[in-house]
């Protein structure tokens, strides 16, 4: 394939996964490493290199929307993102000591659980809880806009919040996504924070986490500029055009369409990774 | 200055620190494009590229001879300093709410992203 044809099917492709993305809420990273090398055949290690810039990209395009909204915790983010970053260096340590079969096999199982996050219902909310001691020496609790009013919510569970953060920042270092899945569990379930507050907060998370272990990415080679370059613009691009319309449409039927694609590709992930085909 | 107007223009900062970088990384690929359009091309091997591509010294080197790898290359390191300006910019805003709990836990985050960054590259 010559650089110019190889070029513009990457931006294409990476694109569409920036808009799906962004539509079903799942991020873009979690497609475009599938896209790349089962699709076009690209080694894994560019895959996830280029991802990890791209994840970047739409965080840090995305922060000032958000903030806007006025949905996220900087506090319970800053806080956590110790656990993300740390977790983040040592995953991407791991990344270029074990096999990339392992790597494949690993990604497929992220997938697996993505597709199943898509084919599960919206997410119905909480009741919002009082603080425990330790949230309440942190002051971590706050306030959210609930139809027009401010409402107070409070946090509890930190330390297992903070663990599956870790775990979360290992994901993210190890396969070069955003894993705000991970994240948002951690917060949503271990620390009952609000849905709404969870999201925007792990977005925010997501471009310090995926900073962490992109030092480490860029000098074992894994950044190839000539495949990065389109995959960074093409998830940018889709992405910011799949938030604008996403204020308009409940996405569900995308959602199952989304899931039943991802639910593919984990599968042939995991084949190729037991192959050793990827 | 309130917390959420601070919040709105480092957003906004950020958003703009994206933008460069888009722009620096789309120069180097319609400068790549132009040069090397027609080259066949496989990454189906991985193998890791030269100096100018996985070092900081390397990178900016190429950038200043105008090559297009550096360029881009350039524009990805531009992209992953925005979150790294973020926190720096929270060590700020806790800093002058006077909230030192925070402000350390921000210069702990930004102590592990510039030990990665150093310790890497």
């Amino acid at each position: 394939m010559t650089a110019s044809a190889f070029t513009l099917i990457l931006f294409a492709v990476s694109a569409l996964a920036g808009f799906l993305g962004a539509l079903t809420g799942l991020g873009g990273g979690v497609v475009v490493v599938p896209a790349l090398t089962l699709l076009l055949g690209v080694d894994i290690r560019y895959a996830i290199g280029a991802s990890l810039v791209s994840v970047i990209a739409t965080s840090s395009g995305a922060a000032a929307a958000y903030v806007r909204e006025g949905f996220s915790n900087i506090r319970i983010g800053m806080l956590l993102e110790i656990a993300t970053t740390l977790g983040a260096l040592a995953g991407a340590f791991l990344a270029v000591h074990i096999t990339t079969h392992a790597i494949a096999i690993i990604f497929g199982l992220v997938l697996l659980q993505a597709a199943y996050q898509s084919f599960k219902s919206e997410h119905g909310a909480h009741e919002t809880v009082e603080s425990d001691t330790l949230s309440r020496k942190l002051r971590l609790g706050s306030t959210y806009p609930v139809d027009g009013e401010m409402q107070s919510y409070g946090v509890r569970n930190v330390p297992a919040g903070f663990s599956l953060m870790f775990g979360a920042g290992a994901l993210s270092g190890l396969l070069g996504i955003g894993s705000g899945a991970v994240k948002v569990i951690a917060m949503d379930r271990a620390m009952r924070i609000p849905f709404k507050v969870s999201t925007t907060t792990s977005n925010f998370m997501i471009g310090v986490t995926a900073a962490a272990s992109a030092g480490v990415y860029l000098s074992r080679g894994y950044v190839d500029p000539r495949v990065a370059m389109p995959v960074m613009l093409g998830v940018l691009g889709g992405a910011l055009l799949g938030a604008r319309i996403l204020s308009r449409a409940r996405a569900s039927t995308l959602r199952m369409v989304f899931g039943l694609v991802v639910l593919a590709l984990a599968i042939e992930m995991i084949a190729n990774g037991i192959l050793g085909k990827v | 200055m309130d917390d959420r107007r601070l919040e709105i223009l480092i957003g906004n900062l950020l958003r703009a620190g994206v933008m460069l970088a888009a722009a620096v990384v789309l120069a180097g690929g319609i400068l790549y494009l132009a040069q090397q359009h027609g080259q066949p091309v496989s990454y189906h091997v991985f193998h890791p590229g030269g100096e100018d591509t996985r070092t900081l010294s390397g990178v900016i080197h190429s950038a200043m001879h105008l090559e297009s790898v550096g360029l881009i290359q350039l524009g990805l390191l531009l992209l992953i300093a925005t979150p790294i300006a973020r926190v720096a910019f929270a060590i700020v805003g806790f800093a002058l709410e006077r909230d030192r709990l925070y402000a350390i836990v921000s210069t702990i985050v930004l102590v592990i992203l510039i030990y990665s960054l150093l310790h890497a590259t």
